[in-house]
Formats: structure tokens, sequence, C-alpha cells
């Protein structure tokens, strides 16, 4: 198939998020630096890096949450910052977001967290309602805690709860922000799995922002990595695997000490200890 | 240049105060022009209604009697002295539903329900529960603040009256129960000189006012508090201090253009 006006080969699913030389700062200081990413539509991608290098600043951006001091952010064809509130409304509620912890509303019942979208932005029955919450909490396994409280869920639980009420109105794109932090092994697989087949069962779109490096390379199609508000590597899982660049070592390998130094920048040692 | 540092620390702390001024006026209008919601599906109302208004009815309560029996006793002491001891029940009265009502009723409130609303959204978004429903596409001032708001403007006169009445009730239990004032003239004299639109309608008045103020700056503080633990506790305490203080200084312009000269 070719494009209809440069008449290039189209290989790959067409983009539902472009972003384009996008740069942040906050208070003179520079957050991101001319980032370039296309998400194709159906695909799981993972923006991997250490904390602090600008990975849930870009998540918010496209989010619309920030306003970029440079470059845009493009999701299904339309420039976040330049929505007006409305618009900007009309977007997000195609999106979903999930916390990382979750972030779901504790004077509300697992059922009625569920339920909020539909309740707000649906006139939907709630005989109708019901069935689908059950059917949403059913698919992260968690149908039999629809009457719990926040505060009653293990953490694991919890995150599973915000699956699926970021789920709730099948969004076409779904940003994910350190959903594997804290963790135990068993919910770790378990998140990990339910992510790729909810992606892939709701033809979304899924941006995961994760340093876990094992779990995420193996359910994501694509991983960028980052540093210091820069790309400087990006491919697939396998890829990123065999990467002989030394910041990507360092960092699938979990080594201590490489181009993202163990000691954080400061004055001579010796005049520190008044030697 | 020590006097320097403090002329630019005492000048940064003004422009701040006038900075944090402008934005709760702001944040005030936005939570008016958003309302609209909250009335449509007034559960969300009543809901709020429940735990600020009739959580605090016990507290409310028992501090009415309380007080009204001290104005009892002190009001009786006084007023023996120029054999007046029939006017106690205009005394209790007028003194509850024009000051104490108002006052005290809103000042427990705001360290009751002011502080807990505070601690509640300073906490939602600590945990990040007001960005996820920002990217719900659900406008937090809709669906958090303004049924907040409305919960705390509309009981808030409820409970000063709950507070004068119970007031009242402690004052009668002191003076005519105890120390054997004239039942008939405690009464009597309190409903031929209590006048309801100049003492009671300017109370109500009052306590509305006070309403407003408290659950403005509670839910300010809270939706404007850093998003940590040191940042929550510190905006409820500056929640209640501000609270108290604008209430006292509200209460003297108040009664100073309701009553002052006129009689």
């Amino acid at each position: 198939m070719r494009h209809p006006f440069n008449g290039f080969l189209i290989l790959s699913p067409p983009a539902l998020v472009e972003i384009r030389n996008l740069n942040f700062s906050y208070d003179k200081r520079a957050v991101l630096q001319g980032i370039n990413m296309t998400f194709h539509k159906g695909k799981c991608i993972a923006i991997m890096g250490s904390s602090g290098c600008g990975k849930t600043t870009l998540l918010r951006h496209i989010g619309g949450a920030l306003k970029p001091t440079k470059g845009h952010v493009k999701v299904d064809g339309k420039i976040m910052h330049e929505l007006d509130p409305n618009g900007m409304y009309k977007m997000r509620r195609k999106m979903g977001m999930l916390f990382q912890f979750g972030a779901l509303f504790t004077d509300m019942s697992v059922y009625d967290n569920v339920a909020f979208q539909m309740r707000e932005h649906t006139d939907l029955p709630e005989d109708l309602i019901h069935d689908l919450v059950m059917m949403k909490l059913n698919s992260v396994g968690l149908r039999g805690t629809h009457d719990l409280m926040p505060s009653e869920l293990s953490g694991g639980m919890a995150r599973r709860v915000a699956l699926a009420r970021t789920v709730a109105l099948d969004p076409m794109l779904i940003m994910y922000d350190e959903p594997f932090a804290g963790l135990d092994p068993i919910s770790l697989t378990v998140v990990g799995d339910l992510i790729r087949r909810l992606n892939d069962a709701l033809g979304a779109t899924s941006v995961i922002v994760t340093h876990d490096v094992q779990e995420s390379l193996k359910i994501v199609d694509y991983v960028y990595f980052m540093a210091g508000g820069v790309i400087v590597a990006e491919g697939t899982p396998d890829e990123i695997r065999a990467s002989d660049k030394a910041i990507v070592h360092q960092f699938v390998h979990g080594e201590m000490d490489g181009p993202l130094p163990f000691h954080y920048p400061g004055g001579d040692y010796r005049q520190d200890l008044s030697l | 240049m020590p006097i320097v540092k403090t002329i630019t620390g005492v000048g940064h702390r003004v422009v701040n105060a006038v900075w944090r001024i402008g934005i709760a006026a702001r944040f005030f209008a936005l939570t008016l022009t958003h309302s609209g919601s909250g009335f449509r599906r007034f559960g969300l109302i009543k809901k709020e209604l429940f735990s600020t208004g009739v959580m605090s009815l016990i507290i409310i309560i028992v501090a009415g009697l309380f007080v009204g029996m001290v104005l009892g006793l002190q009001g009786y002491e006084t007023l023996k002295r120029f054999g007046s001891e029939s006017a106690l029940g205009v005394m209790v009265a007028l003194g509850l539903v024009r000051e104490l009502g108002p006052v005290v009723a809103a000042l427990l409130f705001a360290s009751r329900a002011g502080s807990a609303m505070t601690a509640e959204i300073g906490l939602m978004k600590a945990t990040e529960q007001i960005s996820a429903m920002e990217l719900m596409a659900v406008n937090p001032i809709a669906r958090i603040v303004a049924p907040r708001f409305w919960a705390g403007v509309i009981s808030m006169p409820l409970l000063a009256a709950m507070f004068s009445a119970a007031g009242i009730f402690g004052g009668y239990f002191v003076g005519v129960v105890q120390i054997g004032v004239d039942e008939g003239s405690f009464w009597s004299q309190m409903q031929a000189a209590v006048d309801f639109r100049h003492d009671i309608m300017n109370g109500v008045l009052k306590s509305f006012v006070f309403g407003v103020v408290v659950t403005v700056i509670a839910l300010f503080e809270g939706y404007d508090a850093p998003p940590t633990a040191e940042g929550v506790s510190g905006a409820t305490t500056r929640t209640v201090v501000t609270s108290s203080l604008a209430i006292l200084m509200l209460d003297f312009v108040l009664t100073a253009m309701m009553f002052g000269g006129s009689e």
C-alpha cells in the first residue's frame, strides 16, 4: 500500500500519536529536549529510563496536562496543546491512564470506581452499567471484589481495579505510568499480561512508562530509551537486548556504574572531608 | 546587607500573599461557575451535607448546650445585681442568636468539617486522584469542590441555628430549672424582645457569610496543598488558623454594619 500523497510505501499501521521536536522546560531547567516519537495504532510501546529522566513529563504532554515549550504532541491528528478545554475533554474521553499507585477514588467502592466514567460521560441505564462493570472487573479477574473499598485491596489488586477503570470506556490510547512499581512477582506477571491482552482485545494503543526492563520487554512491540530528557536509544525488544550502547547495556543489566554515574555530582571528596 | 534582605523577604511575603488571594478568588469564581452540575445531581451535595453537616451535629449541640449554660449562670449573677433576673431569657437568646451562635458554630465548623475537607482534598491530590479525574475528562472543580462548597454553605446556618437552640435550652436549664428564675418571664420576655428580622435574620446572614468563607478557605487550602504529607498537614493547620481569624474579623465588620449605632 502506498501513501496517497507522497507515494511512499506504508509498512506499518497509521500513527495514533506523533511527537515532534518536543521541548519542555521547568524553571529554566530543560526536562525534555527535541523528543521525536511515533506510536502506531494497535502497538504497545515502552518508554524507559531512570527516575527523573522526563518519562512522566512526556506522558503528561500526551494527556494534554502540560504545554510544551517548543514542538507538539499530535494525538489522532489533533495537536494537544492547541485544543480548547472542550476539545481537550473530548479527546481525553478517548484516552485512559493508569497511575503509578492506581489513584482509585478512596471514598468510592470498587464498583463505583469502575462505573465512574460511565456515569459521568454516558446516559446508560444503571442495569447496563452494572453488567459492563462486572464484565470489566471479570476481565481483570476481580469480579468478586465489587463491593470492597479500595483500602481493603492489596497493591496488586488495586492496580488491576484501576486497570479495569482505565479501560471502562474502551479508550483508543491507554497510558501507563510505572504500572509495575512495588508489585510482587505474581502480580507483576498478571498486570503485564493484562496490559498486553487488553491492548489487543480493545484494539487500542498502549504507552508504558517504566523502569522495569525485564517485564516490559516481554510484552511491548517497541522501546524508547530516555536519559536526561533526550532519547538515547530505540528499537524492538530484541534490538534493545542485543544493543551494545553503554547506557542501554547498563540499564538492561542493572549495572551500578556506567554512563549513568553512581555518584551525584559534588565537590572534591578530600576537601569535603577536610583532608 | 541584612536590612535589604529583610525588606526583600517582607516584599516577597506580601507579593505571595496577594498572589494567593488572587488565586483563591479565581478558585471561588470557578467553583460558582461549575456549580450547575452539583444542583442537577443533588445526590452529590446530599452526600457531602451528611459528612459536613450531619456529622458535625453532635459537637455543635453539646457545645451549644454548655455555652448556653455558662451564659445562664453568668447572666443571672450579673442581672441579679440590678434586680432584673427576669430578663435572663432575653440576654441568653440575644447573645446566642446575634453573636455566639453564628461565631462559635462557625469556629467549630472550621475545626471539624473545614479541616476534614482540606485533608481529604489534599490527600486526593497527593494520591493523584484529582489528576486521574482530570484525565478522565471530569472537571474536579465541578465534581469534588462545588458539591462540598454548597454543602458547607447550606449546613452552616442550620448548624448555627441548632447551636443557638441548644444554647437557649442550656440557659433555660441553668436559669429556670436549677436557679429558679420564673419560667413565664424567661420565655415571654425573650419572645417580646427578640426581633425576627433584626436579630434572627441578621444572625442567619452572619452564619451564611461564615459558611461561604470557611468552606472556600478549606477547599482552596486543600486544592492548593503541596502533594506531600507535610504539605497536607500544613494546609490543614492553615485552614483552621485562617478561617478562625477570618470569622472573628468578619464578625466585627458584620456586627458594626448590622447593629452598630442603630439603637
